[in-house]
């Protein structure tokens, strides 16, 4: 009746689980009786979990990575803990323990960490960037967060019942195969990243077609701010890459539930094919990461250097560039599989060659900088952090591409060091950049400067100060994964480590400070404008928050920067452009499609997980039904009536003026 | 409410086959700098997206099947389990449905109901006796002790044919939900950027089949 699943299957007798989970059920138990004691569970129903506004699910999105990042930020503080008393002893994670923490550490991370905040602030900004109302397909961007908030889900249940995969973030056969791993945490790992692969999919092909097909009128291609060009790059390789992921990850889900033969030892399996294919899923997904946050700083410098992007062709032609290319690097993550000096020659040579796209944007920015009147708020201090520590972590990258040096350092921390220093340099300074930079289009006020510098400040160090050592203790021979260790030459470098991450950890408790703070002064903090930052894109046209329809009319885009365009001759000639004639708009109406959906996925993914075969079929017939009944809806939009949007641009518009009558700074 | 824009193949239409109006161009909505694309257009430009995903899947399992097809571990290969007479019946009858599909397409843009529902009709039954034989093959193979289990190239032999099974499948409930809705709704603009999407999708599944039985069946009978 219920497959594997019985009550030993909940590890009474370990308390590290059974603390963590019964901490989180409190929280979440917390919450919810707070939501419904204040009578707000209407409120989110109708705002937001049924929401098909691309600006409250970027919302969402942002906020479920936010919550996952410090669950993966947790498994880090006690590998990080545990390695500092592991020196000659066990420490106080068991082996199977700690194997399951790096492996939850670096699947959070990556998919439910790293994804949903870079995709969180796609979803937000590009349909404001290309001056449009919404995305392609607004129903199924929610079904794609809410299939996202599936797959993490389940990576949390995995806490409490049962136990997670011991394979590592990408699970390697022939350990993650039955006769090696027979317990439910490949299949987790599995289930919850096949079902959140969907998602991410579903994404990947709505923004390409988005911004391929919807832009504002005079947005042709080479107009398009930077940070969409990075998107739309990203997209293009979800689209192409996560496809691999599905059918290698459906190919294992064979070998485990039916006894196939695709990565077994026996009867013919063949086990590189497994790191072939999921590294030709990998190494593009580091791209999908990398791309946007490079994005991101694009914008934050351009703005607050007070100058057009310098070189807008050339970090057009890198991101494309890049994109193409990160699809002929794969074989590097594995240069000791043997496949012959000219084999890796190739991959070498190809992965040193990537650096120059990347090298490309670094001048750029640099130059957008020099001469400009440049702003050190948060959002370009996390940028400079990025332009300093990113270069380090890119040209220890160089020097694993290099295949002699790469059999040395494969598998050590020195790699691990490599890969954390442009992950968190890139794409984590990336999205802390990001939310600083949107936070008041997104809620109508500032994040505190101060509170901000600190956290800024304290991250910094404390990540150079965890890294670095691991760089040099790398160089020393420590490999990855290490449970406990016993040579007396690490530790002084592991502990140094260890005091890293309490200073990462102050800097997050910083920012949680920040958020606490700028939520309790957000009238001093308003953002009354729409535009705090002097912008340059579409977005800054907008009010903060921006209405659900986004602009009343359709901008028109002259050139690459559609709102300084705007901006500057408003400034010029000292007065607004004519009101335009208002007319009634049509929105898509929300829909409890994506949540209810990913309900029945659920009850798929977990029944499956337990071998609940019955239970399994039930859910797959609910979100067929799911999907019939929103097929058959008959009034698939609501009306703005024109005084609505009248009275929202008219609003806008009055703040615009005082903005314009206070503005002291130079004309053109 | 009103759904915005309609027909199939509007005069107006910009993008309709063999059109070549240059006061558009550059202009066109959803080109260049002209502005949001139709509804049917974005409808259309995004499945084939999604078809684009779909077939990168499909390459996962023919590089994999290309990897493993000398691997039988002692088991039959190619040669010794393919009968090409039942495979040339499974194509025939794949390439008339998706045929029955483009007499759907046509009965739908003369809004012929009964035609339509017919053309349908004989797309579904062609479709299913596709899939019988094909389930015909795997249960033969199955019962002779050559399943997926017993090598690697039986493994990717049964994945890779099976997953286009799995999509035809999948098309043969989506084609009946079509059917339903087409009958309970009529010709509505957005009933018909849904069978705009099946349409694509059954054809696509004829091209992945061309290629499957070119890669599977026809080289590996005759190596």
């Amino acid at each position: 009746m219920f497959g594997k699943l019985s009550w030993s299957a909940i590890p009474l007798d370990q308390p590290i689980p059974m603390v963590a989970s019964g901490v989180v059920a409190i929280v979440v138990i917390g919450v919810l009786a707070w939501v419904f004691v204040k009578g707000w569970f209407p409120y989110l129903w109708q705002e937001w979990i049924t929401s098909v506004d691309h600006k409250r699910i970027g919302v969402m999105y942002v906020t479920l990575g936010i919550v996952m990042l410090l669950r993966g930020f947790s498994d880090a503080v006690m590998m990080r803990s545990q390695q500092a008393v592991a020196f000659d002893s066990p420490g106080y994670l068991q082996p199977e323990h700690y194997d399951q923490v790096f492996s939850a550490h670096g699947t959070i991370m990556i998919f439910f960490a790293a994804m949903p905040l870079i995709i969180g602030l796609m979803n937000f900004v590009v349909p404001l960037q290309l001056g449009i109302r919404d995305v392609a397909f607004p129903t199924l961007n929610s079904v794609s967060f809410w299939l996202t908030a599936t797959g993490a889900l389940l990576v949390n249940i995995s806490l409490v019942v049962g136990e997670f995969a011991r394979t590592g973030w990408l699970p390697y056969p022939p350990l993650s195969e039955t006769a090696y791993s027979p317990g439910v945490g490949v299949d987790y790992y599995l289930w919850a990243v096949q079902i959140a692969g969907v998602g991410t999919l579903l994404t990947g092909i709505n923004f390409v077609t988005t911004i391929l097909k919807i832009r504002a009128p005079g947005m042709s291609y080479l107009r398009m701010p930077m940070f969409t060009w990075t998107c739309l790059a990203a997209c293009l390789l979800i689209v192409a890459a996560f496809p691999i992921l599905t059918a290698t990850l459906a190919m294992l889900t064979l070998d485990r539930y039916f006894g196939f033969h695709f990565f077994t030892n026996e009867a013919g399996g063949n086990v590189m094919m497994f790191m072939n294919l999921i590294w030709a899923w990998g190494h593009p997904e580091v791209y999908i990461l990398v791309l946007p946050a490079f994005g991101i700083f694009s914008e934050v410098i351009s703005t607050f250097s007070s100058k057009p992007l310098f070189g807008y062709r050339s970090m057009v032609m890198a991101t494309m560039f890049i994109c193409i290319v990160s699809f002929t690097v794969w074989l590097h993550h594995f240069f000791t599989m043997g496949a012959g000096g000219d084999v890796n020659t190739v991959f070498g040579i190809a992965t040193s060659i990537i650096a120059v796209g990347t090298g490309v944007k670094i001048y750029n920015w640099l130059f957008t900088m020099y001469g400009g009147r440049v702003r050190f708020t948060t959002p370009m201090l996390w940028s400079l952090g990025f332009l300093v520590t990113f270069v380090i972590g890119g040209m220890t990258g160089v020097l694993l591409a290099v295949p002699p040096a790469d059999f040395l350092l494969h598998n050590s921390l020195f790699l691990v060091a490599h890969f954390h220093n442009v992950i968190i340099s890139g794409v984590v300074f990336g999205i802390f950049a990001g939310y600083t930079y949107w936070f008041p289009k997104a809620f109508g006020f500032r994040l505190d400067e101060c509170w901000g510098k600190i956290a800024f400040w304290l991250t910094l160090v404390g990540f150079i100060l965890t890294f670095a050592p691991l760089y040099v203790v790398g160089l020393l021979g420590m490999t990855r994964r290490m449970q406990s260790y016993d040579v007396p030459e690490w530790q002084p470098w592991v502990l140094l480590a260890g005091g890293g991450m309490v200073v990462v950890t102050l800097g997050v408790i910083a920012q949680i400070v920040q958020l606490v703070v700028s939520i309790r002064h957000r009238d001093q903090l308003r953002d009354a404008t729409g535009d705090p930052w002097d912008g340059r894109s579409l977005e800054w046209a907008t009010p903060s928050p921006p209405p659900p329809f986004n602009f009343a009319v359709l901008p028109h885009v002259e050139n690459e920067e559609a709102y300084w365009t705007i901006k500057q001759r408003a400034r010029e000639q000292n007065k607004l452009r004519p009101e335009p004639e208002y007319e009634e708009l049509e929105m898509p109406r929300n829909s409890p499609t994506g949540f209810i959906c990913a309900f029945f996925s659920t009850i798929v993914g977990f029944s499956m997980i337990w071998h609940i075969w019955w239970l399994a079929g039930a859910g797959a017939a609910g979100a067929f039904a799911t999907f019939v009944v929103f097929a058959w809806r008959d009034i698939p939009e609501y009306v703005i009536p024109a005084h609505e949007v009248a009275r929202i641009d008219r609003a806008n518009r009055s703040t615009r003026l005082e903005a314009l009558a206070s503005y002291t700074g130079p004309r053109p | 409410m009103t759904i915005a824009d309609g027909t199939i193949s509007h005069p107006d239409d910009p993008y309709r086959l063999g059109h070549h109006d240059h006061a558009h161009g550059h202009h066109a909505p959803g080109h260049g700098d002209g502005g949001p694309a139709s509804k049917r257009i974005i409808v259309g430009y995004g499945f084939w997206i999604f078809l684009l995903s779909d077939i990168v899947m499909f390459s996962a399992f023919f590089a994999t099947y290309a990897v493993l097809k000398d691997a039988t571990a002692g088991g039959p290969g190619p040669r010794d389990i393919f009968d090409l007479t039942n495979v040339g019946i499974e194509t025939a009858c794949l390439l008339a449905s998706s045929f029955a599909c483009g007499l759907a397409s046509l009965a739908l843009e003369a809004r012929r109901a009964l035609w339509f529902q017919l053309a349908m009709a004989l797309t579904f039954a062609l479709g299913v006796a596709f899939l019988l034989l094909e389930l015909r093959e795997f249960a033969g193979l199955v019962a002779e002790g050559n399943g997926p289990q017993r090598s690697a190239f039986l493994t990717a032999f049964f994945s890779l044919v099976g997953c286009h099974g799995l999509h035809v499948t999948g098309g043969l409930l989506w084609l009946l939900t079509m059917m339903a809705q087409i009958f309970a709704k009529g010709f509505r603009a957005d009933m018909q950027r849904r069978f705009l999407c099946f349409a694509l999708f059954w054809h696509a599944l004829d091209i992945i089949w061309v290629g499957l039985f070119t890669v599977v069946y026809l080289l590996g009978a005759g190596t």
